[in-house]
């Protein structure tokens, strides 16, 4: 079984290549729409505290929708748009999904930065402006990339599901290995997408890693 | 300010109420759902979906459960960190593909959905248990064990009451992943509210899509509700005293 897979997909290596692609393309696209409006409006809210309640469980509300009924209530109201089946739908719902840790991560990360240090960046005459560039974010861009990492590993898995509204990538090869009873297609499906998420965790763990300010890498081995 | 806003807000939502109630009867919902050949049909089906979760959710959080405190035993605990990476692994394979795995092993029906419902709900569970009672403070172990506790009260009465809540928030994962995955498992032949989503996707028939999906999100929201609940019922109150002192301070 498992030589099996393996013969399957360098029998179908362009194809599997192609399903990749169009999987990461998704999830990509999906993930940087996500992150442009998440990362603004978590930065938004910690300003306007009244309403950063009611944000944060509405994104816990749509993170509770399952994803095939996400897409099935989408599908009526995208329809009229010539927009029901296909990619848009299944890159709107991936945006949706991702709100939740997005906004979560920046929220709780600019609410951790420690008051000291926010009052010394007044104290040596910073506007608001700079305070938020120069203190405020390059500490929390550790916790900010957490969030992401979360959602696009969560997204490559409900991507797969998408396939059943027509978006392709690789939940392509589970659909119609369930349809053929062909369990070599279905384990390489399965075996690409999981392989696919270990390498996007790995990737913005480096990342993570990559972005976090000298001076924090410090305080943490010192605080060890 | 803030009423204002509050009242703009309400007027929203009871409009929005209002298009969505107009959209569901234009598209014929409300007689769908009352057709007397059809409504029988989704009764049954949501039954079934229940049915599936309930069975799967339960096998899940007895053997997480088990397996949280297996693992967090002193002769076991060196373990532990090889489970929690199994756990890890386990949880980027999607669940559609889980599903699909265990048709291809125990053929289609019933019994290969509640095996891979099982297996996926198990991972959350297990892996809060896991980290819940390792994070207990020891001091508190030391006291009990001061106190003469036997290492089974111990068990009871300290470790699984201090990590009630994140115990409680992996199962909560669970259920709500478990009830999404549920509607899946009709692509291996459960049955279950999944039934009426894809026929109404392939078939484009958007009143037998919505009776799908709309009591399978309204189910996923009263399981969090739900959940809620049993954080209210489970945790005990000097916790929760605790918690209220920390936001405070």
């Amino acid at each position: 079984m498992v030589s099996g897979v393996f013969q399957f997909i360098a029998n179908n290596f362009p194809q599997a290549l192609y399903l990749t692609g169009e999987h990461v393309w998704i999830v990509g696209v999906a993930l940087f729409i996500a992150a442009a409006t998440g990362i603004p409006l978590g930065l938004y809210i910690t300003e306007h505290e009244d309403i950063a309640s009611p944000i944060i469980s509405g994104a816990n509300i749509i993170m509770t929708i399952p994803s095939i009924a996400l897409f099935g209530i989408m599908l009526p109201l995208l329809s009229p748009l010539n927009m029901g089946l296909g990619k848009i739908p299944a890159i709107i719902a991936l945006i949706l999904y991702s709100q939740l840790p997005i906004i979560r991560n920046t929220y709780t990360a600019i609410k951790n930065v420690p008051p000291d240090l926010v009052d010394a960046a007044i104290g040596v005459g910073m506007s608001r402006w700079q305070r938020l560039k120069e203190v405020e974010i390059p500490l929390a861009a550790p916790v900010i990339i957490a969030g992401l990492r979360t959602a696009a590993v969560m997204n490559i898995g409900i991507a797969a599901i998408a396939v059943y509204i027509g978006s392709g990538g690789l939940g392509v090869y589970i659909q119609q290995g369930i349809d053929r009873a062909y369990p070599e297609m279905i384990l390489s499906g399965a075996l690409l997408v999981s392989i696919l998420a270990l390498i996007v965790d790995g990737i913005m763990a480096l990342l993570e890693r990559a972005i976090t300010p000298e001076g924090i890498k410090v305080r943490k081995k010192l605080m060890q | 300010m803030k009423k204002p806003l509050g009242k703009i807000y309400r007027t929203l939502l009871l409009a929005a109420l209002f298009i969505a109630g107009i959209m569901v009867e234009r598209i014929g919902l409300i007689t769908y759902l009352t057709d007397p050949y059809e409504y029988p049909i989704i009764l049954g089906l949501l039954l079934r979906h229940l049915y599936l979760v309930a069975v799967s959710i339960s096998f899940a959080t007895i053997i997480g459960l088990a397996a949280g405190i297996f693992f967090t035993r002193r002769r076991f605990h060196r373990y532990a960190g090889v489970c929690m990476y199994i756990i890890g692994l386990g949880q980027t394979i999607p669940s559609l593909a889980i599903l699909a795995l265990s048709m291809s092993f125990l053929g289609i029906g019933t019994k290969p959905a509640i095996f891979a419902l099982t297996i996926y709900s198990i991972l959350p569970i297990a892996r809060n248990t896991l980290a819940g009672i390792s994070a207990v403070p020891p001091s508190l172990l030391d006291a009990g064990k001061g106190m003469g506790m036997t290492p089974l009260r111990i068990l009871l009465e300290i470790e699984l009451p201090n990590s009630m809540q994140v115990i409680l928030a992996g199962f909560r994962v669970a259920l709500i992943v478990n009830i999404g995955t549920a509607a899946l498992s009709y692509l291996i032949g459960a049955g279950g509210l999944g039934d009426l989503i894809f026929t109404g996707i392939s078939l484009m028939q958007t009143e037998k899509l919505l009776a799908g999906a709309i009591p399978v999100t309204l189910m996923a929201l009263l399981a969090d509700l739900v959940c809620k609940l049993l954080e209210l019922i489970l945790i005990s109150k000097g916790l929760r005293l605790t918690e209220q002192n920390k936001e405070a301070a």
